[in-house]
């Protein structure tokens, strides 16, 4: 394995970090019978409130909880600010490069991203070419993962752009530790995340076109109950208090988006898709699909209706892309960008394939398209096996992967079955880009390998989730 | 309001309200069938507590003849019908879950609670004593279902369409049950208003609980234009045809004045409700209770679809 993680409580002399003082105190006195009594107790209510996730490959009992962790990850104000000023700057520069990518193409023309890698990219989408977007705002919703090796070494890991879940997550495990460590808090000076759904949907009524009326309608476009982040969708429409529709309760007339209620036909202004582009509208994407509304693209294309994320986002986010975004923020903002990436090797180039192959057994290597932590091989925890089936993969597709060393994650404490023990974690902040500002909840969602020595932090992979605190000073 | 979630409540609520009213078609059905009878005699119950339940074609598609087994599995348990009992829980269940939101938390431990033990009832031969714990769980489930919305629900569309859902269910179901009479064929050597005439009349007011509520409101033996008065005109009992037709228009009118418009479907609802309030039990037996019934049911139907045109689609 990797050498020694930072950890995020005590520091490699063995001394408590500042923000972990109280907390790691606390931990000393509680037994653990009572920390037992307290996760199962999160548990139960996880449960009544019907939290789970469904879990693609598997046919049984597809709904199961997502393991909570009830010891928080804690960082500092001042942690916290440089993140900040860190994530405002890499969405804006992701804004500025999808823009740049459907309209003018400086960046292709100025030679920094090869060609090939925008319009062979699967999610690139010609129909988005020279369409104008309400307010050039194409990405509104964001979750950049973000891991920690170090006391001030944070480096981006990934960046969504399409539709991040797991918000709902962040939400409730905060909603769960107020209720089941009051004391805690009361310790601490916590800021609060519970205002997301209001700046979810302030963000959302700022990028509304310029033919909404006043207040315009927002609503939440979902595939449905059997979508595995069906529960998150109707959270946030009820946090909202807006409409969660399907595409069959869509329509379009003249190039305006009508829903269908119980008072007549309904003006939709904003529509927060959690709807892959493929699904959105059988006459432009896929012709199969029933999930989508048929001529929303053209009202799109009108200007009469704002789809958040844009259509086409996509790429952005792919992990060959991500190894050009320390040059993308420089091309478009002219500064330094404040969150580093990890050193990516990209195996198309093939001084960078040479390289990667000699070294296969000790680097991450990862799809360019894939998420979810499928598709992805963390050398020093992998059998022989599948190094060598990576390495054929590499050989044969060496444009389908990038590679990476394999960091340190940082490590926080954890309840696991033999009491507290430190875990690899890492962070995804949900960043919100609006016409008027940038908008990011102190925290996000930190998730923790359960498994001891595992950097693999996917719920669909034996990861859980923990609540995230940022201390008000 | 989306229409989706409207419909998705008004469905919930009738197929809840469906249930009910199969377990006490069944309930009703049993007690006709044990009803004593000379040697030789043939009866058809079971027939017609297919035909009262609106499904003869789709059981004469999947069974030969009608008797106590083929009946109690076709309306009870058979996923080839899809009014079946368990079909009508999974259906107000698969409507509850998505609109989930839309429902308070006791209404949905209700419905949640009664699929979860349906199952418990599914997959085996029951005995006759496990079958009327069967049917006495779905009109408890029906009941808990309508209870909570009743107690927990705010009083806007949302409750309104649960409640209109239940009430043409409940109308439709009212009028079916009366007609079993007509179905019922009495042997021939019986004679109208004779002893097992008696007998079934009397099955027909248990079956919707209304026996006991018949003698209080006529405080004489059980005589059909009695039951018929009780189940079409008397807005006491609320199963009747006018009190679903009171409260049809009632919340109909609530709607209206909610959304500030009138549809096809409150005119419809008024002009039903004044037509039973007009009418008297001469009358209908006059013109045959049995045409009046099939008349009702086609009506009934119809404000069915207004309503689902009107504000559902």
């Amino acid at each position: 394995m990797a050498a020694v993680a930072f950890d995020e409580m005590r520091s490699a002399n063995g001394q408590i970090r500042a923000a972990y003082l109280v907390l790691s105190d606390w931990l000393k006195r509680v037994p653990s019978d009572v920390l037992d009594y307290r996760r199962r107790e999160a548990e139960t209510i996880f449960r009544r409130t019907g939290i789970t996730f469904a879990v693609y490959g598997e046919t049984e009992s597809t709904e199961r909880l997502i393991p909570f962790d009830i010891i928080p990850r804690i960082l500092t104000a001042r942690e916290w600010a440089f993140l900040a000023r860190g994530l405002t700057q890499r969405v804006k520069a992701l804004n500025a490069y999808i823009h740049d990518v459907y309209t003018r193409r400086e960046i292709i023309r100025a030679g920094i991203v090869p060609e090939d890698l925008v319009y062979q990219n699967p999610v690139f989408r010609p129909e988005m070419n020279g369409k104008p977007v309400p307010h050039d705002s194409y990405l509104q919703i964001a979750g950049i993962d973000v891991v920690r090796t170090g006391e001030d070494q944070f480096y981006v890991l990934e960046d969504n752009t399409r539709v991040p879940s797991g918000v709902s997550y962040m939400l409730e495990n905060r909603e769960i530790m107020l209720r089941l460590f009051p004391e805690l808090f009361a310790r601490h000076t916590v800021a609060p995340v519970e205002n997301y759904t209001d700046d979810l949907l302030a963000t959302l009524k700022s990028v509304a076109p310029n033919t909404a009326p006043g207040d315009p309608t927002v609503v939440i476009l979902t595939p449905g109950i059997f979508n595995s982040a069906y529960f998150e969708h109707s959270f946030l429409a009820d946090k909202m208090g807006v409409e969660l529709v399907e595409g069959r309760d869509l329509f379009v007339k003249s190039n305006v988006v009508y829903m269908r209620t119980t008072e007549g036909p309904k003006r939709v202004d904003v529509i927060y898709r959690r709807v892959d582009d493929d699904f959105l509208d059988p006459l432009v994407f896929r012709p199969d699909s029933a999930l989508g509304v048929p001529g929303l693209m053209s009202a799109y294309h009108a200007g009469q209706v704002t789809i958040a994320n844009a259509v086409g986002t996509g790429v952005a986010d792919d992990k060959a892309v991500y190894s050009y975004m320390p040059e993308i923020v420089k091309f478009y903002l002219g500064e330094e960008p404040i969150l580093s990436n990890v050193p990516t090797w990209r195996c198309r180039e093939p001084e960078h394939l040479k390289e990667v192959l000699s070294r296969l057994p000790e680097l991450v290597v990862k799809e360019v398209h894939g998420s979810g932590g499928y598709g992805m091989m963390v050398g020093p925890a992998a059998t022989k096996e599948t190094i060598e089936l990576f390495r054929n993969k590499l050989l044969r597709e060496p444009k389908g992967f990038i590679a990476q060393p394999t960091l340190a994650l940082s490590t926080c404490p954890t309840f696991v079955e033999s009491g507290v023990a430190p875990r690899h974690v890492d962070l995804r902040p949900y960043v919100l880009n609006g016409r008027d500002r940038v908008r990011i909840m102190p925290g996000g969602l930190t998730r923790v390998a359960l498994n001891e020595g595992s950097l693999v932090v996917n719920s669909s992979q034996g990861g859980g989730t923990k609540d995230t605190w940022v201390l008000d000073r | 309001m989306l229409s989706r979630t409207a419909a998705n409540l008004y469905w919930l609520s009738r197929s809840m309200e469906r249930a009910e009213c199969l377990a006490r078609i069944l309930d009703a059905t049993n007690r006709l069938a044990s009803l004593p009878q000379s040697e030789g005699e043939i009866t058809n119950e079971w027939d017609s507590a297919v035909v009262t339940a609106a499904c003869a074609d789709a059981f004469r598609m999947n069974y030969e003849q009608a008797n106590e087994q083929t009946v109690t599995e076709f309306l009870a348990f058979s996923p080839h019908n899809p009014a079946s009992i368990r079909n009508c829980i999974d259906t107000a269940r698969q409507n509850a879950r998505a609109v989930r939101t839309a429902l308070t938390v006791e209404m949905w431990d209700a419905i949640n609670g009664a699929w979860h033990e349906l199952k418990s009832f599914e997959g085996r031969r029951l005995s006759r004593d496990d079958f009327s714990r069967f049917l006495a769980f779905v009109k408890q489930a029906s009941l808990a279902y309508d209870g909570s919305a009743y107690r927990t629900m705010l009083r806007n569309d949302g409750y309104w369409f649960s409640r209109l859902g239940i009430l043409i269910e409940r109308a439709d179901a009212t009028a079916r049950i009366l007609d079993v009479k007509y179905h019922v064929l009495l042997p021939e050597k019986e004679r109208v208003g004779g002893q097992l005439d008696y007998f079934q009349w009397a099955s027909i007011l248990r079956s919707v609980s209304a026996l006991t509520s018949y003698y209080w409101v006529y405080k004489e033996s059980v005589k059909p234009w009695l039951v018929a008065d009780l189940l079409i005109l008397n807005r006491q009992m609320p199963r009747s045809l006018a009190s679903c037709y009171e409260n049809l228009s009632r919340y109909l009118d609530d709607l209206a004045q909610f959304y500030g418009r009138q549809g096809n479907s409150q005119r419809i609802a008024r002009a039903m409700l004044t037509k039973l309030s007009n009418l008297t039990m001469d009358d209908i037996f006059q013109g045959g209770l049995h045409e009046f019934i099939q008349s009702f049911i086609a009506d009934n139907n119809g404000l069915g679809n207004a309503i689902a045109e009107q504000y559902l689609t």
